[in-house]
């Protein structure tokens, strides 16, 4: 890192937030993951819950987030992080918890778990990173591919006569009583990227207000399983995934 | 860069090579257009993104490090006068 | 002492409480639905938690959820969701987490039936689920044992930081005996410092089974590998007349008790019949086998199986003794008469 020069009088504006390692991630270039890693981390530090918090790492491209993450962290199998939470939390209920989850650790082989945690109310934060595909493992459909996207799995682009149709989160946890809080966010632009922190510091907030569930949908870019440069998959995002994922907050009590 | 320059700087960016991957999302969100892809590749084989900023044009927004998925950005705006106006 | 009149169940749940476990997350399957309705009512008045989850595989996961807080922390189930919770017990070998597993165990494959078997011996001692892990397994044969080995487990499950399971069934989770809750003592303090509690004035902790370099994954396994080969100085066997005999049977859990009364029986007719009853399942005791397979002529194996077990007593035996079987399945359990009459045709 460039020392600063002590003549130059100036003020350091933005910097890697305390919750960090000083960790370089495996993340391809462009991808969204290390935006959302970094809010979180900055929300931490904000809120002054660092050394408070456990974060839940799922199975798939973030499973190495511990590795980022300067917090105590467990690692999920797939798609068990809320259930994980879940025992954490009931065991420790005067520490943050959180679960970090990519679509298809939600919203296909985790999906049991998310919609009986939502339901429950558990006093957790749920960061839930849609990037369209399965990352991790090369590309493949995912519960949240749109319809007419080409994946590894569906080379002629998802067909909703044979694959059904993308599933809306957010949407769907929102008509539960138990989440008190649920918003879509982006982070392919820095205007979305700085509505996104608030959505993830209100779902932290919710949290420590003891209120219960509180669950925020990351649209999320994956250049290279999308097969794009990082400019074309944030341009992606906006023109397709916004359209069918419409950003905003779906439920919002106490905070 | 000339001391003559530097004086004349309000604020700057400090691009972490061991950290950028040369996304070059940085370079679209920079409103100034200061930001390029360098021809020196890192020692992890990135190209990175770097801002010389000779006109010293840098107003310090911090959008370049808000894109920035490595957090290889830190940002620097020059301290207030007493005035409360920045030199 | 204060004798009580308890399901095995019931005992089980109220022993574990008396250990220190104050988590208990389970999902309902007969014949162990006594386990979490004990909890449910008495955990929430010790201001522990009790959770019905939403499926196995959950509870499972909330188990290690609650483990990696550093809690003592119990499930129960019964063979088909003990098929369930694999995936999980493999992550929380792996992840070296202290927990106990109770297996009420009832007939198989499949959704099978509701009565008792010993079908999972398999399962339980050679891993399970995916990867080179064992689970420390303990089989009671009698609801007073149910008793002490809960306790037992949980102090097994810290000292090796390792998930133990209590496998029995329909009949030692169901049945109604006196028990007694010893007052044991206080169990020693076990080092916790690996569990998450928020990364506080210390380093980070990862509680995680991920090991992307196959050499440090080998260097894992050989540890837990290590952590299996110490277990063997927790083995536990019942020897029952056993000095003088000639022959013996070998079972655990409720068969072994029914076979306890044949060796009774047969012993009035002058038979030299013994009752060898493994207690740890795994690690098995293999050295008291090998031991009396020196002194005499037969084992007759028996369980709730068509053999399972049986393949450890011919391994421990290797060849010094003749193994015979006897066993029933689908639920059957078989008479003291049964067995008695089984010996004496092995004699000749």
């Amino acid at each position: 890192m460039e020392t600063i020069d002590k003549t130059d009088k100036m003020d350091r504006v933005f910097q890697r937030p305390e919750a960090l390692t000083k960790a370089t991630t495996h993340y391809c270039p462009g991808c969204g993951h290390g935006v959302a890693h970094r809010l979180i981390a900055e929300v931490l530090d904000e809120l002054g819950i660092r050394e408070q918090t456990v974060g839940v790492a799922p199975v798939g491209c973030s499973v190495l987030m511990y590795n980022y993450m300067n917090i105590d962290m467990l690692e999920a199998a797939h798609g068990r992080a809320p259930a994980v939470a879940t025992g954490f939390k009931r065991a420790r209920p005067d520490l943050t918890v959180f679960c970090y989850q990519g679509d298809g650790d939600l919203a296909a082989i985790g999906m049991g778990e998310t919609i009986a945690a939502a339901a429950r109310g558990e006093k957790i934060c749920v960061i839930f990173v849609n990037n369209a595909t399965y990352g991790m493992t090369g590309g493949q459909m995912a519960p949240t591919t749109l319809v007419g996207q080409k994946t590894s799995t569906s080379a002629q682009g998802r067909m909703s006569e044979r694959c059904g149709f993308p599933i809306k989160v957010a949407e769907m946890l929102s008509v539960l009583d138990g989440p008190q809080y649920i918003a879509r966010v982006s982070v392919s632009s820095a205007k979305y990227i700085a509505r996104a922190k608030q959505a993830i510091k209100k779902a932290f907030e919710v949290q420590q207000l003891d209120l219960g569930y509180s669950l925020v949908e990351v649209l999320s870019p994956c250049p290279t399983d999308w097969h794009m440069t990082p400019q074309q998959a944030v341009n992606w995002l906006e023109e397709n995934m916004l359209p069918y994922y419409p950003l905003g907050e779906f439920k919002v009590q106490g905070v | 860069m000339s001391e003559e320059k530097k004086k004349e700087r309000r604020a700057r960016i400090a691009i972490d090579e061991h950290f950028c991957k040369g996304c070059g999302l940085c370079v679209d969100a920079c409103p100034q257009h200061i930001i390029e892809i360098s021809s020196q590749v890192t020692s992890s084989g990135y190209y990175p993104a770097a801002c010389p900023d000779p006109q010293s044009k840098c107003t310090g927004c911090t959008l370049c490090a808000r894109v920035c998925p490595d957090v290889a950005i830190e940002v620097f705006v020059k301290q207030k006068t007493n005035h409360g106006e920045r030199e | 002492m204060e004798k009580l009149f308890m399901t095995g169940n019931e005992a089980i749940a109220e022993a574990a409480i008396r250990s220190g476990c104050l988590y208990y997350f389970g999902y309902p399957i007969t014949p162990q639905n006594e386990i979490p309705e004990y909890m449910s009512t008495r955990l929430p008045e010790l201001g522990g938690a009790f959770l019905q989850a939403e499926s196995e595989i959950a509870a499972i996961y909330m188990v290690y959820g609650a483990a990696g807080a550093g809690m003592r922390v119990m499930s129960s189930s019964s063979s088909p969701g003990i098929s369930l919770k694999q995936e999980g017990l493999s992550y929380i070998a792996a992840a070296e987490l202290p927990c106990v597993i109770v297996n009420m165990m009832r007939g198989g494959p499949g959704l099978g039936g509701i009565q008792p078997s010993q079908s999972d011996y398999f399962q339980a001692t050679k891993g399970g689920g995916h990867g080179d892990y064992h689970l420390f397994v303990l089989a009671p044969s009698t609801v007073q044992e149910a008793v002490s080995l809960t306790g037992d487990a949980f102090d097994i499950a810290d000292k090796y930081r390792t998930p133990v399971m209590i496998l029995g069934d329909g009949i030692i989770g169901q049945m109604m005996e006196p028990v007694e809750f010893e007052q044991r003592p206080r169990s020693k303090e076990y080092d916790k410092s690996w569990a998450l509690s928020g990364a506080k004035g210390r380093p980070r902790n990862v509680i995680k089974t991920l090991y992307l370099d196959p050499q440090k994954l080998e260097q894992h396994n050989l540890k837990l590998q290590d952590k299996y080969q110490k277990m063997k100085e927790d083995v536990r066997i019942e020897h029952y007349l056993c000095d003088d005999a000639e022959i013996v049977i070998a079972a655990y859990g409720t068969v072994a008790r029914i076979a306890k009364t044949a060796v009774q029986i047969l012993r009035d007719k002058g038979i030299k019949v013994g009752l060898l009853r493994p207690i740890t399942l795994y690690p098995f005791p293999y050295d008291h086998f090998q031991e009396i397979a020196e002194r005499i002529r037969k084992v007759l194996v028996v369980e709730m199986s068509l053999g399972q077990m049986v393949e450890d007593v011919k391994l421990a035996v290797n060849g010094k003794a003749e193994v015979a079987f006897y066993g029933r399945t689908g639920g059957i359990v078989p008479s003291y008469e049964e067995i008695a009459a089984e010996l004496e045709k092995q004699l000749f």
